[in-house]
């Protein structure tokens, strides 16, 4: 466990560089304010994801996924799958956190011989990426069911109102003929 | 054939976005960030420019020869006549304290949404051709010239801001950005490039009086649809009248509101509350459309529109006109209306029938906005209300972007809530009042097929809400606007889903105890009351 142990005591570092890795697939004035603004309700964009990180690297580090592993993790996806990314882009992000720790911890894993710990972490972060692939096609499918229900209820309702048109046609022929005889032309543009 | 790479080139990705200016990164359309084109039929309707068949993805937009021409003739026409836009195009030091406060910035990460890039993408241009520096230095001076590839960023980005108005609060010199983005439209519409969701239902309110294009038996259909429902949870038949000359009031809402949920339980509530005050006043199937989509094409259409208001008032002889929930319904209203078409001096400065109270704030247009009527009433004791009926929901607030920035309606809907509610809660202060974040679908943006671009503009807003779900289990959010209650269930739905949306008369109507009415089994969209379970 002492990969673990390491990871544990650097989480802010490991996290803080992660999360300028996502930031920077944003363009450079967009990281800039992702980065600096701190206030979640002025960049929630920044807040979420900077959060959504801290709790995936916990889970990480953890012997079992808790039950809140896909909350957080749909946190960050759902903001993405509905920005200017590429499916591959949107959750690329997860892969990055093996090549953070790779670099960063270069020496330690050869002196310390944690090459196995490591093979077992990083097959936790191929895991989370699978998930998140979950998440953000479970986040297009809404997006495209959100489209279908407002179509489907506008023709529904279109159509129902067409039915009541034919019925009522008769019934109402006073206000309508009422209505018609106030011409367009009495109207002053 | 090509070459294979190698592993260790394969494992470089490059992260980073390409690094060119602004001006040399042309518009990339994608899917779900825009509206399809105008149908050549609304064009024709509204005798606009130019009506044909095109899409915005086509690479021909089928313009006339001299389009440039046309635009920039449209562009000195208008620095002419509208003092303010020659200030807005001049003035601007590019501070950035606009940047960050759009709701399509911060939830789309694209730096053309910032307000101050997106004006800056007209402004290069003004300066490219209007200005010496410009003329002269061109790029040095932030200046270019219009070409097709601009034409079509203006496109995309200004059918990319919902007019909010939320970054004119934060900018020193108080520029309106939106009037930027009016005027951008209304040149585009001079080339006949307007989106089919705002030329269709301003097309159909020109012929019909509303934005559904509903007949009048349509609308008269589509309340007494409401009147059944009514009956049943209530017991009591109300008989609304339409078209009544020599009415007291007249009442001007949007007609979404007639047509699709959550809004007709709004409906349901105006008619539960004017029966119970016995008001003296009228619907119109012709003034049947508070909402103008005119205003989101250009000055003329928003006025000859507007125009119907009054001549419905003028025709059937009220005394004053009251308006239903609706966010730029009451922009145009207050701000335009009495301009465009006033002065309503055949109209009575608005007097409550039932309190007295005189709106000395609607002395000039005549027109009383219902959160101040409703809110007159419960603070004249004159309804009978039982608020533990919407002790089932948890509320919070959502301040629509027009009556809040455009005319300061924040106390009057907080007030009726508390009153017919248990349980309100308030969402951060930056997100609320004169700060609210848009729903991010206004300004004719509601449409389907720009559901990414929704959700990206919603983002904001429904952080908020989130917040407050979490902290204090918040799941009903009201607001006091038809588009509101048109888009948000979809965002609420993608952001934060298990929370409503419902106007602030469905929750008066709720909580209101009306004379002669059975006890109340379930609320108006029949769900059953606290304690009533399975006997509705």
């Amino acid at each position: 466990m002492e990969l673990y142990n390491l990871l544990s005591e650097n989480k802010s570092a490991i996290v803080s560089q992660w999360f300028d890795a996502i930031v920077e697939t944003y363009p450079p004035d967009t990281s800039r304010f992702l980065k600096g603004q701190q206030n979640p309700f002025h960049n929630p964009v920044g807040a979420v994801i900077y959060q959504g990180m801290e709790h995936l690297f916990e889970e990480l580090l953890r012997a079992a996924w808790s039950e809140n592993l896909s909350l957080h993790l749909d946190n960050i996806v759902r903001i993405r799958a509905i920005q200017d990314f590429t499916p591959s882009q949107a959750i690329g992000f997860i892969l990055h956190l093996k090549k953070i720790i790779r670099e960063t911890f270069i020496n330690e894993i050869a002196e310390r011989r944690l090459s196995d710990e490591l093979l077992i972490f990083e097959n936790k972060v191929d895991d989370i990426s699978l998930l998140a692939f979950d998440n953000y096609m479970k986040c297009r499918e809404k997006i495209y069911q959100l489209k279908v229900n407002e179509l489907q209820g506008w023709t529904f309702r279109r159509l129902q109102k067409a039915d009541e048109v034919y019925k009522q046609e008769c019934v109402h022929k006073d206000i309508h003929n009422e209505t018609i005889e106030f011409e367009r032309k009495e109207v002053s543009r | 054939m090509s070459k294979t790479p190698k592993p260790d080139e394969l494992s470089k990705v490059d992260y980073t976005p390409p690094k060119t200016g602004w001006m040399d990164t042309p518009a990339e359309f994608k899917q779900g960030m825009w509206c399809y084109g105008s149908k050549p039929k609304n064009l024709e309707t509204l005798e606009f420019p130019n009506p044909r068949q095109w899409s915005p993805a086509d690479e021909d937009w089928k313009l006339p020869e001299n389009w440039q021409e046309i635009l920039l003739n449209g562009l000195k026409e208008r620095l002419d006549k509208y003092r303010s836009f020659k200030v807005f195009m001049d003035i601007c030091v590019r501070c950035g304290a606009c940047a960050d406060k759009c709701h399509f910035f911060i939830g789309s990460g694209d730096p053309k949404n910032m307000p101050v890039l997106r004006a800056e993408l007209l402004r290069s241009v003004y300066r490219g051709n209007f200005t010496t520096a410009g003329k002269i230095l061109g790029k040095l001076a932030g200046a270019r010239k219009l070409t097709y590839s601009v034409l079509k960023e203006w496109w995309y980005y200004f059918f990319q801001c919902t007019e909010c108005r939320r970054c004119s609060v934060f900018c020193p010199y108080g520029i309106d950005t939106a009037e930027i983005t009016m005027m951008a439209r209304e040149l585009l519409n001079l080339l006949g490039l307007n989106t089919d969701w705002i030329s269709g239902p301003a097309a159909n309110c020109y012929m019909k009086g509303n934005h559904l294009g509903l007949e009048p038996h349509t609308i008269v259909g589509n309340l007494e649809y409401m009147l059944d429902d009514i009956e049943t949870i209530t017991g009591i038949k109300i008989k609304p009248s339409f078209n009544r000359k020599g009415a007291e009031i007249l009442f001007v809402t949007p007609s979404g509101d007639l047509f699709a949920d959550p809004g007709t339980y709004t409906a349901m509530g105006y008619l539960m509350l004017f029966h119970e005050l016995g008001l003296d006043y009228t619907w119109s199937t012709y003034a049947s459309e508070g909402g103008n989509f005119g205003f989101f094409t250009s000055n003329e259409l928003a006025k000859r529109l507007n125009s119907k208001i009054y001549a419905e008032a003028k025709r059937l002889g009220v005394k004053w006109i009251l308006g239903g929930e609706c966010g730029h319904m009451w922009r145009v209203l207050n701000q335009y209306m009495d301009m465009w078409n006033g002065p309503a001096d055949f109209l009575l400065v608005p007097k409550s029938p039932v309190t007295g109270t005189v709106f000395e704030n609607a002395k000039s247009t005549k027109m009383v906005h219902i959160a101040e009527f409703t809110a007159d009433l419960i603070k004249h004791g004159k309804l009978k209300l039982d608020p533990k009926r919407n002790d089932h929901l948890k509320v919070t607030f959502h301040d629509s972007c027009n009556t809040a920035r455009g005319m300061g309606i924040f106390e009057e809907p907080r007030y009726i809530i508390k009153n017919v509610c248990n349980h309100f809660y308030e969402m951060d202060e930056h997100t609320i009042r004169e700060k609210t974040f848009c729903c991010g679908s206004g300004s004719g943006l509601n449409a389907g097929e720009n559901m990414e671009l929704r959700m990206r503009g919603g983002l904001p807003r429904a952080n908020a809400v989130k917040d407050v779900v979490e902290k204090y289990g918040v799941n009903m959010l009201a607001n006091i606007c038809a588009i509101d209650r048109a888009a948000l269930p979809a965002i609420l739905d993608y952001w934060v889903p298990g929370t409503g949306c419902t106007g602030v008369h469905e929750l008066v109507a709720n909580a209101l105890v009306m004379k002669g009415e059975k006890e109340r089994t379930t609320n108006l969209r029949g769900e059953p009351l606290n304690g009533m379970e399975g006997q509705e």
